[in-house]
């Protein structure tokens, strides 16, 4: 029961902040002080009171957009485990769900993008059906690859079959896994190389000219809906990443929570380092994740 | 044929009057010959509408002035056999009303002229931007239209794509937004606001606007500044030069999001412009140059000053910069995104860094000296591919170029007054000014009238060059690259509006 409630915090909490120490981190290797920790935080609720205006050319789905998409990626993370503990809600075939619980949310993305009948909109929208199209598969090959490890089709005993002798054994298959893994968790993100989340320049943009339209609450909506995704997605590359009990479920949360925050550290160093990739060249990339993932499951298999 | 030099008057009687047929063949065998149109505008005389064509040589170092009278709205177009003229008419055509039957594009500049004309105007004043746009049509062919309000802090302007999938076919750039009417305020002047108006013409160009114009008047008036003036003169321009191009190189890094080099640009970028404060109080050298000189003088705290910060802005920009030539993802960027061929930049009359990228060897500087360039040669920088990291590559060079001759002049101020002062403008007389811009090669042409007030002054910023050149560059590139394309054009949107 506390472990439920630890989730459920965390999850509700703890997002935003990923994003400060990802700004915190680009800020201090451009030399910047940058804006504080909690400027998420305060960006949402900022948003949260605001108005809304509304195109008159939008329709319902325009509204439901960003609302689908929070509730469907508040719902995947109550399936993942995070750190040693089990998740909320765990039955068998749950991967599934979890992996379609995200492209249901895209869906409601890309529909209320569509909606406004803006070509920008149209444009980001083709580009990240697209790009998650050549994402998806990765995910799957390292789902499939993590299924053949355990045994089992469930997230929480997939994810808490993994140890330090699993790494052991399948060393080179894991890392492979890692590698493909942290490729989605960049490009579903809209993360530097694939997409600048911080770019004002709409004719670049993948994820952001998605919802231009969107003002007020229900960008609030959006901006907290991607930071859950972020880190629910980020708690399953630690969950891979960093597969290790202390033996304390308390000091396992601390441990997890310390993972998350070096992860964040992680894409911000990545995103300080390195410039976007031209767009022409992100399916390659996407396809060399998914071919990663794919070598993964043979080197399993085998 | 006359000829003249760069910061020259002359008489109007002794521009010989060509007709119409001499003056468009003569435009065309100077430019088959490798000469330049720097400017090409109407003017309206006591005897009706003429037009001027300037011309600019690089292997002679000179211009020539070439004139006619228009007796019939109806006038030849040229930009069919020398496309560099194609805005020029376009302009002429608007603001006087002349129809060039047989060009090729003519479509509205600035959808707004308030010049007199001897000629009814061509078409009704009507709203910025609204015009027929270029039309590709076909399956899965689709336009998207960006601004004129943009999701960043810049001026307005429309572009207008015709897209295929992300691939680019066709870009039409529609500006006007942000015309003032310049020219007009400038008839019967020099008034008192007049130096200021040059100033802000195009903001970030005070001291490359503000030079040309002080270069006009002193010819007109038979003035010279001081040596000590031109020294001052030439740093406040290359200071100006370093500013903008170090803002750019942080931008295009932006664009690409690499993010140190963009931060650390846009630092370095205001350390320059404090240098250009220490020079005369106004970050962008407002109010520095006067006509005959300067207003403010160096001393030997500032001198001591401007070096020890110039040392220090240098070894950070190289810092930042050297950064980018590292990151191959950088790189990746910006090889091969927006190339534009040497023929091309050549045939629309290109200039300034956006030419020299392309493998175009001209800098007014250097071709056409003016001021202390008379006397220290600033090396000129080129590159071959015409690309975005060519531009970037140029501009770097060039700032480190700057960075020398600045160092050079400041050892070896010479001594002297800083303003000399003018008379009377000459009546009846029509002077030229070029100047390096940062952007490239700013023109003005002041003509006066019998009481020695301006009948006509003719602005031509690079910008107006360019804009058509970052159409070009965008041909069969991914739409997602234009920001950065547009970045490293780096175009006025008020120098070219006017």
């Amino acid at each position: 029961m506390t472990d439920i409630l630890i989730h459920l915090l965390l999850v509700f909490l703890m997002p935003p902040l990923l994003l400060g120490i990802i700004g915190k981190t680009k800020a201090w290797f451009a030399g910047r002080v940058g804006a504080p920790f909690l400027q998420p935080y305060y960006d949402i609720a900022r948003l949260l009171r605001k108005g809304s205006v509304f195109s008159i050319t939008t329709t319902w789905v325009f509204r439901a957009g960003p609302v689908v998409t929070l509730v469907s990626t508040l719902f995947a993370s109550l399936l993942i485990p995070f750190g040693r503990h089990g998740a909320p809600i765990s039955f068998e075939g749950d991967l599934i769900l979890f992996a379609y619980l995200f492209a249901l949310g895209r869906f409601f993305t890309t529909t209320a993008a569509l909606d406004t009948g803006s070509s920008f909109e149209g444009m980001g929208a083709a580009r990240e059906v697209t790009f998650s199209c050549l994402a998806e598969p990765a995910l799957f090959f390292a789902f499939i690859t993590l299924a053949r490890l355990s045994g089992t089709m469930s997230l929480t005993p997939m994810m808490n079959h993994l140890s330090s002798s699993v790494w052991l054994m399948a060393g080179a298959a894991l890392l492979l896994m890692m590698g493909g893994l942290f490729v989605v968790l960049l490009a579903e993100n809209c993360r530097i190389p694939f997409d600048d989340p911080t770019t004002h320049l709409e004719l670049t943009m993948i994820h952001e000219v998605m919802v231009l339209d969107h003002s007020g609450p229900l960008f609030g909506l959006i901006l907290y809906g991607a930071a859950i995704k972020l880190f629910v997605l980020g708690a399953l590359f630690v969950n891979v990443v960093a597969p290790f009990s202390t033996g304390s479920p308390l000091a396992d949360w601390g441990l997890f929570i310390l993972c998350m925050t070096l992860l964040a550290v992680v894409i911000g160093i990545v995103e300080s380092v390195m410039a976007r990739l031209r767009l022409v060249r992100i399916p390659q990339l996407l396809v060399a994740a998914t071919i990663m993932t794919a070598f993964s499951l043979v080197l399993v298999l085998r | 044929m006359k000829t003249l030099h760069n910061g020259m008057g002359v008489a109007l009687d002794q521009i010989p009057d060509m007709n119409d047929a001499t003056f468009l063949q003569t435009i065309l065998d100077l430019t088959d010959h490798g000469w330049r149109v720097s400017s090409y505008f109407g003017a309206m005389t006591d005897g009706g509408l003429r037009l001027y064509a300037l011309l600019s040589s690089k292997a002679e170092g000179i211009l020539t002035v070439l004139t006619t009278r228009v007796g019939d709205p109806h006038f030849p177009s040229l930009a069919n056999l020398c496309p560099q003229v194609h805005l020029f008419e376009r302009e002429i055509a608007e603001q006087f009303g002349v129809a060039f039957d047989d060009h090729p594009w003519m479509k509205p500049v600035r959808f707004q002229n308030e010049l007199p004309s001897c000629f009814p105007p061509l078409r009704e004043r009507g709203t910025v931007g609204v015009m027929d746009y270029f039309r590709i049509e076909g399956e899965e062919v689709h336009e998207v239209a960006v601004g004129p309000v943009h999701a960043g802090i810049i001026e307005p302007g429309h572009f207008r794509f015709q897209c295929y999938g992300e691939q680019v076919f066709h870009l039409e750039i529609s500006l006007g937004f942000q015309h003032r009417g310049i020219e007009a305020a400038l008839l019967g002047g020099p008034h008192k606001n007049t130096f200021v108006r040059m100033e802000t013409t195009a903001g970030d160009t005070t001291i490359g606007h503000g030079q040309a114009y002080a270069m006009a008047i002193e010819a007109l008036t038979g003035t010279r500044a001081s040596a000590r003036a031109e020294v001052i003169r030439g740093i406040a321009l290359e200071l100006e030069r370093l500013a903008n191009h170090t803002g750019d190189l942080g931008a295009i890094a932006g664009d690409v999001g690499y993010l140190p080099t963009a931060s650390f640009c846009g630092r370095i970028r205001g350390d320059f412009l404090n240098m250009s404060a220490l020079l005369c109080g106004s970050r962008f050298g407002r109010g520095l140059i006067t006509p005959g000189g300067i207003r403010f003088d160096l001393n030997a705290t500032l001198i001591g000053a401007l070096r020890q910060r110039l040392a220090a802005a240098r070894e950070d920009l190289s810092n930042a910069v050297e950064l980018l030539w590292n990151t191959p993802s950088v790189m990746g960027r910006l090889e091969n995104t927006g190339a534009l061929s040497e023929k091309d930049a050549r045939s629309i009359g290109l200039v300034g860094p956006a030419a020299r990228a392309c493998g175009i060897n001209y800098d007014v500087r250097r071709d056409l000296p003016f001021g202390i360039y008379r006397l220290a040669q600033i090396p000129v920088v080129t590159a071959g591919t015409g690309d975005v990291h060519a531009r970037t590559m140029v501009r770097w060079l060039e700032a480190e170029k700057s960075m020398d001759f600045i160092e050079e002049q400041i050892g070896q101020l010479p001594g002297g007054a800083i303003c000399t002062a003018g008379g009377e403008l000459a009546p009846n007389h029509l002077a030229v000014a070029l100047t390096e811009g940062w952007r490239g090669e700013i023109c003005h042409v002041a003509i006066t009238d019998g009481t020695g007030r301006f009948a006509r002054y003719k602005i031509t910023d690079p910008s107006f060059h360019n804009w058509t050149g970052l159409a070009f560059a965008l041909r069969g590139q991914q739409i997602s690259d234009f920001p950065l394309c547009n970045k490293s054009f780096n175009l006025s949107y008020c120098g070219f509006d006017l």
